[in-house]
């Protein structure tokens, strides 16, 4: 005799696709213009190496003399620099698209370390109750009540004491692991408030009956389950992430400068300010502005698209 | 009431003591005090001396002791950068970003809530559309870009203000003060205005979906049907309601605000204590580092509390009453 | 025989939705006289709740009227600007809505709450007002009446909070009560006391009520007319007694005999098959003829409007007159 298999409750990835949530997107022009913006932003970013016209890492290819030029359409700019040029001669628009596969590069890594421990701790909170459950909650609060950038900032320096020397490897690794330390007890409070939501379900309940283990209950079907707000915070996240990175690579304590990302880039032009080359540091700063809007554009949209109380 | 304030109390004596800790294993074990004291050609004997000086040869509990004892005191010991007292440094630099935060704290709530309430009441329309669209601008931006901006438009471009440094202060028997001049004003606008962005717009949305909250509930409804004029429903009612959870909420977000100095007073070169932390992570600068730590913890406990207390203060369903009576 | 107090004519409610528009309320016309208790009964989703908005002036958007018209004393309300219709409100139109625990402002006392009501509609003093508003309370049952003024809504019980919100809709002296499940939420010990309480104070102050609400139990008690509605008509109209007894409209006979009595013996309960349609489902003709058992051949085209069915009024081919086309 076959055991029965417990019903899937079903899955919130196919209801989101379904209907209201499509049609609210179609209907939203602000929502396609920033889902078209981040893509083309994303697009290039993971492309440079075939999509930018110069290899702002090249040495050889760099040429001094062609050293702070201003934009093609200002006069002394030149077509070959559509953006123009640094101080060293290295082409701007080039070293956005490369900046910013760096800065969501950082991102995007950060929040699915925050995403994974987050969901994790969450499911664990809300499943296994009493102590475990609170013990998580109350390192969340504490944590909470910290800003992220402080303790970005404090992890970064502690790993810079550690390691004084660190190689690239290592100080992306410190960076991230700042980043998502900062960012996975939004997840685990949304998770967990689900689970026990769903814990109390009938499926839930009939699962145990039928002897499931709680893991396979917890990964199997209540994940699925609680993914709809996890997305939305995904989305935001992202953005707080690409930003939070940009800051701090702005102070000086980010990414390695052997790969600046946007926030390094805009640090350097900084510099340029006063002297008149402003397209140094502007341009950066504007792509950086692009991904943050139209990603936290996207989050928004998703989030009132998936509020049913909102229509 | 008092059971729940000794609670609060001992919570929050709870986590000043763990981040003690953190800041005393900062303090010990991140870093070399004794190599960076001494330098690199120090004998082995001089650095068994100083350990014996420093302490450092006692038993783990006795030396946290310790710590906590000179932290008590305020004394944190030599900042590795500067060699001077860590406390005298932060006590020189705390007047610069107290005025910066508190100034943009105002800017924030006088200019967020108000707009917040009227995008609610105004839903829909482009004024309303305008001002969200405004703030969520105003939340994608990263500050330190916020402050080049307006660093390029009002002191390169249109060279009204300043852009570095607190210009002309008054020194009152220790605290520094930029209020009293108007060069010192000058040199807090833009800063403050940076620095009050984020929190404008997260007010902003706040207060605006707080109040489309409120304005959906029953007893908005029932004071409706009551016929009362919209000016006591919408001012008298519902921003009442609107703006309980919201002023405990922006009270705990004194912690961004703290964070977003340090880079406000990066672009702006602002002599206040967000620099000079800065200045410590960059230069691996472990006891100022651990002081930042203790003091921004201490200002967030006694915010915390604060806040509890206005909660308790302002919504009367916390209070304890009688209990309700018959039917 | 006075003139009536509510007209209500033809009264169309529509939703428009991105599917298409709604007919929430389709051709509603019913009166209530000076001082009469007319209840409203039928199953969720009939449209009673929407037609005490609709009265009131508080449709929700998108919610409107599309056609038809209310008359206050005569005078048309449906189509006034929202400040006119605003002085009405209270004023002589009071509402009480079903949950007392969402009714009131959680962080206002009760005098405040109450005193603030009085001042916007009645020409008194403050401390008439307060006068006013301990009178209120001390009618409705509330002991202690001047110390419960400074008190907040947490600090009453559920049938307590009833009886200030009742003494709210009190405040200005109405003509008229719209009462929206005035006791669904609460417990059945309660809801004797509130129902007959409410019954009497209105009769004390001479206002009409409008008691909305799906517990038969209650209508019998309180109502001096019945109105039964179904799919957002009104299938039957009439005196409280002759409806419950003598219903002409087979919904009607369905609904009462589908009540089991104290001293009925039965194996089974009585059920009308099939369930309400949903309102972009509506069927052709009668909206009932799918689940009726006397459904005729017309109930299937032609839609029946409300006649004189002996005792009661009835929207049923079996008793219309045939009218001259």
């Amino acid at each position: 005799m076959n055991t029965t298999a417990v019903p899937a409750a079903p899955g919130a990835l196919a209801r989101f696709f379904d209907g209201d949530v499509w049609h609210s997107f179609k209907s939203s022009p602000m929502a396609i213009t920033a889902a078209v913006i981040a893509a083309v932003c994303v697009f290039c970013a993971v492309f440079a190496n075939w999509v930018a016209p110069h290899n702002p890492f090249d040495l050889a290819a760099v040429n001094l003399s062609d050293s702070r030029l201003p934009p093609a359409w200002i006069e002394g700019g030149s077509g070959t620099y559509l953006l123009g040029t640094d101080d060293q001669g290295r082409d701007i628009l080039s070293a956005i698209m490369y900046g910013a596969r760096i800065s969501l590069f950082v991102g995007v890594a950060s929040v699915l370390v925050s995403m994974v421990v987050g969901v994790g701790l969450g499911l664990l909170s809300g499943f296994a109750g009493g102590k475990i459950d609170a013990l998580i909650m109350r390192v969340c609060d504490v944590m909470l009540s910290f800003p992220s950038l402080l303790v970005a900032l404090l992890i970064d320096g502690v790993g810079r004491a550690i390691f004084p020397n660190a190689h690239d490897t290592l100080a992306f690794g410190v960076l991230i692991v700042a980043i998502s330390l900062t960012g996975w007890v939004q997840y685990a409070r949304t998770v967990r408030g689900s689970t026990l939501v769903e814990r109390n379900r009938e499926y839930v309940q009939a699962a145990r009956v039928i002897g499931v283990k709680p893991s396979r209950i917890m990964f199997k079907h209540v994940l699925p389950n609680v993914m709809g707000p996890v997305l939305v915070l995904a989305t935001i996240h992202v953005a707080a992430a690409i930003l939070t990175e940009a800051t701090l690579s702005f102070l000086g304590v980010g990414v390695p400068p052997t790969s600046p990302s946007l926030g390094t880039l805009i640090r350097i032009g900084n510099d340029f300010l006063f002297s008149g080359e402003w397209w140094i540091t502007i341009f950066p700063g504007m792509m950086l502005i692009l991904i943050a809007l139209s990603v936290n554009l996207l989050g928004d949209w998703l989030r009132d698209a998936l509020n049913p109380r909102l229509r | 009431m008092l059971a729940f304030i000794l609670r609060r109390l001992a919570q929050a004596f709870v986590v000043m003591l763990s981040v003690a800790f953190i800041a005393f294993m900062l303090f010990q074990y991140v870093g070399d005090p004794v190599a960076s004291m001494l330098g690199q050609d120090a004998t082995a004997e001089q650095r068994m001396q100083l350990r014996a000086d420093l302490g450092l040869d006692q038993p783990f509990p006795v030396q946290f002791a310790h710590f906590v004892g000179n932290a008590l005191q305020g004394d944190f010991g030599l900042s590795l950068r500067q060699g001077r007292s860590v406390s005298a440094l932060i006590v020189e630099r705390l007047p610069a970003t107290l005025e910066l935060s508190i100034v943009a704290a105002l800017i924030a709530l006088l200019v967020g809530i108000p707009l917040g309430v009227y995008a609610a009441l105004r839903r829909g329309t482009f004024g309303s559309q305008l001002a969200m669209t405004v703030s969520l601008i105003g939340v994608s931006l990263p500050t330190f870009l916020i402050g080049i901006l307006l660093i390029l438009v009002f002191s390169v471009t249109l060279k009204w203000l300043p852009s570095f440094g607190r210009g002309d202060v008054v020194n009152l028997g220790g605290w520094t003060t930029g209020f009293l001049s108007f060069d010192g004003w000058r040199h807090l606008v833009l800063p403050a205005i940076t620095l009050s962005v984020f929190q404008l717009a997260l007010i902003l949305r706040l207060v605006r979906a707080e109040m489309l909250e409120v304005l959906r509930t029953d007893y908005i409804k029932f004071a409706r049907a009551r016929g009362l004029p919209n000016r006591a429903v919408y001012f008298g009612h519902a921003l009442k309601n609107t703006l309980v959870p919201v002023i405990t909420i922006t009270g705990l977000q004194l912690g961004a605000l703290i964070a977003f100095a340090i880079i406000t007073e990066t672009v702006f070169q602002w002599p206040g204590m967000g620099l000079l932390f800065i200045q410590a992570v960059q230069f691996a600068d472990v006891p100022v580092m651990a002081a930042y730590l203790c003091l921004v913890a201490l200002i967030f406990v006694i915010v915390n509390l604060v806040v509890d207390l206005l909660y308790f203060a302002v919504d009367p369903r916390l209070r304890i009453e009688k209990p309700a009576g018959g039917h | 025989m006075s003139a009536p107090l509510l007209e209500v004519k033809n009264l169309r409610v529509e939703f428009p939705t991105r599917r298409g528009t709604l007919l929430a309320l389709d051709d509603i016309s019913f009166d209530i006289a000076p001082g009469e208790i007319l209840g409203v009964v039928g199953e969720s989703g009939a449209g009673k709740s929407l037609t005490g908005a609709a009265i009131i002036g508080l449709l929700e958007p998108p919610g409107r009227i599309a056609g038809g018209e209310i008359r206050l004393a005569g005078q048309r309300i449906d189509n006034l600007p929202y400040e006119q219709m605003r002085a009405i409100r209270g004023r002589r139109i009071g509402a009480i809505f079903q949950d007392p625990l969402t009714s009131l402002n959680p962080l206002y006392t009760i005098g405040r709450q109450l005193t603030e009501t009085i001042l916007t509609h009645l020409p008194v003093s403050a401390e008439e007002a307060r006068a006013r508003a301990i009178r209120l309370l001390q009618e409705t049952g509330i002991p202690a009446a001047e110390e419960r003024l400074e008190q907040y809504p947490h600090q009453f019980s559920g049938g307590m909070r009833q009886r200030v919100v009742i003494s709210l809709a009190l405040a200005a002296e109405p003509e008229l009560i719209v009462a929206d499940e005035p006791t669904t939420a609460l417990d059945v010990s309660i809801q004797a006391q509130i129902i007959s309480l409410l019954k009497r104070l209105c009769k004390d102050h001479g206002a009409a009520v409008m008691l909305v609400t799906h517990d038969m139990g209650v209508i019998a008690e309180t109502c001096d007319r019945v109105a039964v509605m179904y799919a957002g008509r009104i299938c039957e109209i009439g005196p409280v007694h002759e409806v419950i007894h003598h219903p002409a409209h087979p919904y009607t006979s369905g609904l009462m005999g589908s009540i089991p009595a104290m001293d009925d013996t039965r194996e089974r309960l009585l059920q009308i098959d099939g369930a309400m349609p949903r309102l972009n489902a509506i069927p052709q003709g009668c909206a009932f003829n799918p689940r009726c058992p006397q459904v005729m051949e017309r109930c299937r085209r032609d839609r029946p409007d409300l006649s004189d069915a002996g005792r009661t009024h009835a929207a049923c081919w079996l008793h219309a007159q045939e009218t001259a086309t």
